[in-house]
């Protein structure tokens, strides 16, 4: 049976994700803000097949306590085979622009404490010579745009980090997943208006499953993401200024 | 700016202010002190009735709660379709024990529509196999409603089309089955009396509907096939796949001419040359046809269309029958999905729609002709005692609507008594005349 760990659970993605997982009869160690809403995915996972759920509520933010939690999660779990880190912000663009402090506290949820978060887990999966540790990027941390280079930054740490732990874990059966969504249909995108290429969150859950389950190590989802930002990838700085997106 | 709503029949088109979507039972208390407010689930009643400036979505309040699969009883959130319950009862061996024609129905908007299936005249409305619900009230408040508990909430809140508070969770007694497949007979009939006598004929089938092609005039008026079906006993009880084909949102709606529906009626009458045939489906060929062919309504256009669905008492309820239909045929404005069921008792609900007699639904793609139709019908029904069904209505005047359901005043005395008036409206609300 397998033992997973969902930091951010209340995350659309995230749940989705779980909810395929849970037919397998797993045990779940569920981290978010909101212990009630929390509690409600922890009854909607057993009824879907999930043999035990453990919820912690915890303010990510706060890096001191992350040691603290993961110790939580190992004396609940005596393994992981999963962790999924999965929490985050889409942060006010417009309003980073004219405040540090305000940049600085988005890029300390959505970045750091993810590589707080990996540095401590990538020690505890080393030791246990195996597993997989998923971690939400996106594909805005491919290449910094003006209309999300707050947000787009701290995944682009995040992209880079993952590839490092993975080159170093190459050796182990630890496998480093960085997942990079395209547009997806969230609560946390709900003010967007939604054309023909957004994603709903289960389509980016299936991508994420498959992509444990085969030990992948990056995933665009879904998959032609990984097309459009070649392109975008590719375009020329002096083209890429005057474009408008 | 939130974005345009409509129901299924894409009219009317409802531009709210607010569309909310709260993910806890503290969030979706909080917002009760606010203006006043309609849960929408999925969206699949035909007209105005999930329609309101403020909408409460119950998208993400679609959480399980428990479920008890030694006696079938299943607790979750309002937010949770039909779908999804199946998909996680089925494997188990329990079914619903009401459904409506499709399963892209919330269990909230279920109940608030106190929506019937094939199984009425047997088993009742859905709202009759809910054993509890906790529902928000304009103060914020939370009650535990059943039959027993807060019996007139109870009453009011099944088949209240929201206007009552917010239904967060139920509690539903299922019913045990042993194979996802259903046993099936197709029986023909000339006309509307063989019809309608086929129903007394196999008033102990589990599940009877008639496909009726209501463009048949003449000696052939009323022709159909019945259709019956009974759980089979063995076998498989794997759910099964949804969806795939989708309309696209383009779909020309002169396709729907009369020509067409006319020729696709009557070869469909004649499908089989037996008059009666027997057969093994799947479950969800039976009672959700449609639910594989996404999007459907687009089939009408963006102008929309209007389903009608009316019963009529027994008590006269063939000479109504008749009238309606000679009515609908020289119009010309017929539909491919014609549907006649047989109802069986009231459950005393205040305003849900079934009463014991027979039951006509039909589509018209929506134009001036149709509306004049509707009226026309509105007062056919209502001279013979009938109602028309709110979940589907998009036209019905205030006068109409009192005089048919005639408990209404009951169930604004309940509203009164509960803090409803003034938390809870909708655009079906206020056209009807329950504000």
């Amino acid at each position: 049976m397998k033992n997973i760990l969902i930091i951010g659970a209340a995350s659309a993605i995230a749940e989705e994700t779980a909810k395929i997982w849970s037919s397998e009869g797993c045990n779940f160690f569920l981290v978010g803000r909101n212990l009630e809403r929390l509690e409600s995915i922890s009854g909607d996972l057993v009824v879907r097949g999930a043999n035990k759920v453990i919820c912690s509520c915890l303010d990510l933010s706060d890096l001191d306590l992350h040691a603290n939690l993961l110790d939580e999660v190992y004396t609940a779990l005596p393994y992981l085979d999963v962790a999924l880190i999965a929490h985050g912000v889409l942060p006010d663009q417009n309003e980073c622009e004219g405040s540090v402090g305000k940049t600085l506290d988005d890029i300390k949820i959505n970045a750091l404490s993810y590589i707080s978060f990996l540095t401590l887990l990538a020690t505890r999966f080393e030791a246990a010579g195996k597993g997989t540790i998923a971690v939400m990027s996106s594909v805005a941390g491919d290449r910094g745009r003006k209309t999300n280079y707050v947000y787009g930054s701290s995944k682009a740490m995040i992209s880079t980090f993952c590839s490092g732990l993975m080159q170093r874990f190459s050796e182990s059966d630890v496998n480093i997943l960085t997942i990079k969504p395209g547009l997806v249909s969230t609560p946390m995108t709900a003010g967007f208006d939604k054309g023909p290429i957004w994603s709903d969150p289960s389509a980016v859950a299936k991508k994420i499953a498959l992509g444990v389950a085969k030990g992948n190590s990056v995933v665009y989802a879904p998959a032609f993401w990984f097309f459009i930002m070649l392109v975008i990838k590719s375009v020329p700085n002096k083209i890429f200024q005057r474009l408008n997106f | 700016m939130s974005k345009k709503i409509a129901g299924w029949g894409n009219f009317p088109i409802c531009n709210p202010e607010s569309h909310q979507s709260p993910a806890t039972k503290t969030v979706c208390q909080s917002l009760m002190a606010a203006r006043p407010c309609l849960a929408r689930g999925l969206g699949r009643s035909y007209g105005d009735a999930a329609n309101f400036e403020n909408i409460i979505d119950t998208k993400r309040l679609d959480h399980f709660i428990s479920f008890d699969e030694d006696f079938g009883i299943l607790s979750c959130q309002a937010g949770v379709s039909l779908n999804a319950i199946l998909s996680i009862v089925m494997p188990l061996g329990w079914f619903l024990p009401v459904t409506p024609g499709t399963s892209f129905v919330t269990i909230g908007g279920a109940i608030a529509s106190d929506v019937h299936g094939k199984n009425h005249h047997l088993n009742g409305s859905f709202s009759d196999h809910v054993i509890s619900m906790d529902v928000v009230l304009g103060s914020g408040e939370i009650l535990t409603l059943s039959a027993d508990e807060y019996t007139d909430l109870f009453l009011a809140t099944c088949g209240g089309m929201g206007l009552t508070g917010i239904i967060f969770s139920v509690v539903l007694k299922l019913i045990p089955i042993n194979s996802n497949k259903i046993q099936q007979q197709v029986i023909r009939t000339p006309d509307l009396e063989q019809t309608l006598a086929q129903f007394s004929k196999y008033s102990d089938s589990t599940y009877s509907v008639a496909w009726i092609d209501c463009l048949a005039s003449g000696a052939a008026l009323g022709r159909s096939l019945v259709i019956l079906g009974e759980h089979c006993a063995g076998e498989s009880l794997a759910p099964g796949n949804n969806s795939s084909l989708i309309v696209p949102k383009c779909f020309p709606s002169f396709v729907l001419n009369k020509y067409c529906i006319k020729a696709f009626n009557s070869i469909y009458h004649r499908k089989s040359l037996r008059t009666h045939t027997e057969s093994i489906v799947n479950y969800r060929k039976f009672f959700y046809p449609l639910d594989n062919l996404q999007h459907w309504n687009r089939m009408y256009g963006s102008n929309g269309f209007v389903q009608y669905q009316f019963v009529l008492p027994k008590d006269g309820g063939f000479e109504g029958m008749k009238e309606i239909l000679v009515k609908i045929a020289d119009s010309g404005e017929g539909s491919f999905l014609a549907v006649l069921k047989e109802f069986g008792v009231n459950n005393g609900n205040y305003l849900s729609f079934p009463i014991e007699g027979f039951s006509l639904a039909l589509d018209f793609k929506l134009n001036q002709k149709v509306i004049k139709l509707i009226k026309e019908l509105d007062e056919i029904v209502l001279r013979f005692n009938g109602r028309v069904y709110l979940a589907k209505d998009s036209l019905m005047t205030e006068s109409t609507f009192k005089s048919a359901y005639p408990q209404w005043e009951d169930f604004m005395q309940v509203r009164e008594k509960y803090g409803a008036i003034g938390k809870f409206s909708s655009d079906l609300a206020k056209r009807v005349g329950l504000v």
